[in-house]
């Protein structure tokens, strides 16, 4: 039994191999950019704006709120990097209930490409906003013993971040198909909900962490 | 044993111990955290957003290494490359 989308392929040229997670990556990106190009042709000021003019208006509103939450600072900066990062956890893993679909989140590539996209973003927000010499100083809080312990901590961080993701999504995933050789209907639909709620769970906790982490970065702390 | 039955026995017996064991840890640490944010709740109720968020990283933070078993457990199922490997050699 195939555990990931990976070992689904489509076509194959030579080296080159277009493999299901590609494939549903493309798709999930065209969803939501012929998506949001339909909602912003004729954006409207005033009173009466058009119905998803409005749900996307709460969206990102939604967003900017529980950043500048979390990271207790302007959120405008952060909001194209993590709101996307949100964005398209969540519309991967809303669509794995259209049938023939494959969340690209279930397989390990995507989201340690994502993973690994956070841990290079971490410095370069904590470099841009505090100076490179502040940012490596934080690895010597609270004292220089630290060190190896910080270093690895941000790379362990980053492993959760992707290990994370995708055994939700993949164990989700398979759940309803190993259910459905056991029972009819009833329980593999209701597995299905499930996997939705702990797919937007997820999303939100992957976008908060990171948040969190790029947060943490861009801080002082003083030694003591 | 030939090999093929040993890797099976030990693949079936270790995959079903790691859930198992694997699961107990994690179940009891949200069960603390979610009885100390609803102690925090039920003290400052103002709090409820943050709280309840900072209770959702945490859960979601410390069920990780469940999803770890979980994962080893799959792949010992359904991915065993000591399985394919020596299920080739036989047949072939």
């Amino acid at each position: 039994m195939r555990i990931s989308p990976e070992w689904l392929l489509f076509l194959s040229l030579g080296p080159l191999k277009l493999n299901g997670t590609i494939v549903f990556t493309w798709l999930v990106m065209a969803v939501m950019t012929l998506g949001s190009w339909l909602v912003t042709r004729r954006l409207r000021t005033g009173v009466r704006i058009p119905r998803w003019q409005n749900a996307l208006e709460a969206v990102v509103s939604g967003m900017m709120g529980q950043v500048r939450d979390v990271t207790r600072q302007d959120p405008v900066r952060f909001l194209p990097f993590l709101g996307t990062l949100f964005l398209f956890v969540c519309v991967c893993n809303i669509l794995s209930v259209v049938p023939g679909f494959q969340p690209p989140t279930g397989s390990l590539s995507t989201t340690a490409a994502l993973a690994i996209i956070v841990f290079l973003s971490v410095p370069a927000y904590g470099i841009k906003k505090v100076g490179i010499i502040n940012y490596l100083g934080n690895y010597l809080r609270p004292t220089f013993f630290m060190l190896p312990f910080n270093v690895m901590g941000e790379f362990t961080r980053t492993l959760a971040l992707a290990v994370r993701l995708f055994g939700n999504v993949m164990s989700s995933h398979m759940i309803g198909a190993i259910l459905l050789l056991i029972a009819p209907l009833i329980f593999p639909v209701i597995m299905n909900l499930l996997g939705l709620l702990t797919g937007l769970v997820q999303a939100y906790i992957f976008a908060v962490l990171a948040a969190v982490y790029i947060a943490a970065g861009m801080e002082i702390q003083k030694s003591r | 044993m030939e090999n093929l039955s040993l890797v099976a026995v030990a693949s079936i017996i270790a995959s079903g111990l790691c859930i198992a064991i694997g699961a107990i840890g994690p179940a009891l640490g949200e069960g603390r955290a979610l009885a100390q944010a609803l102690s925090s709740i039920a003290q400052q109720p103002d709090e409820t957003n943050t709280i309840t968020r900072t209770l959702f990283v945490g859960m979601a933070m410390v069920e990780s290494t469940a999803i770890y078993c979980f994962v080893v457990t799959m792949i010992l199922i359904f991915a065993n490359p000591f399985w394919n490997y020596f299920l080739s050699k036989a047949g072939g």
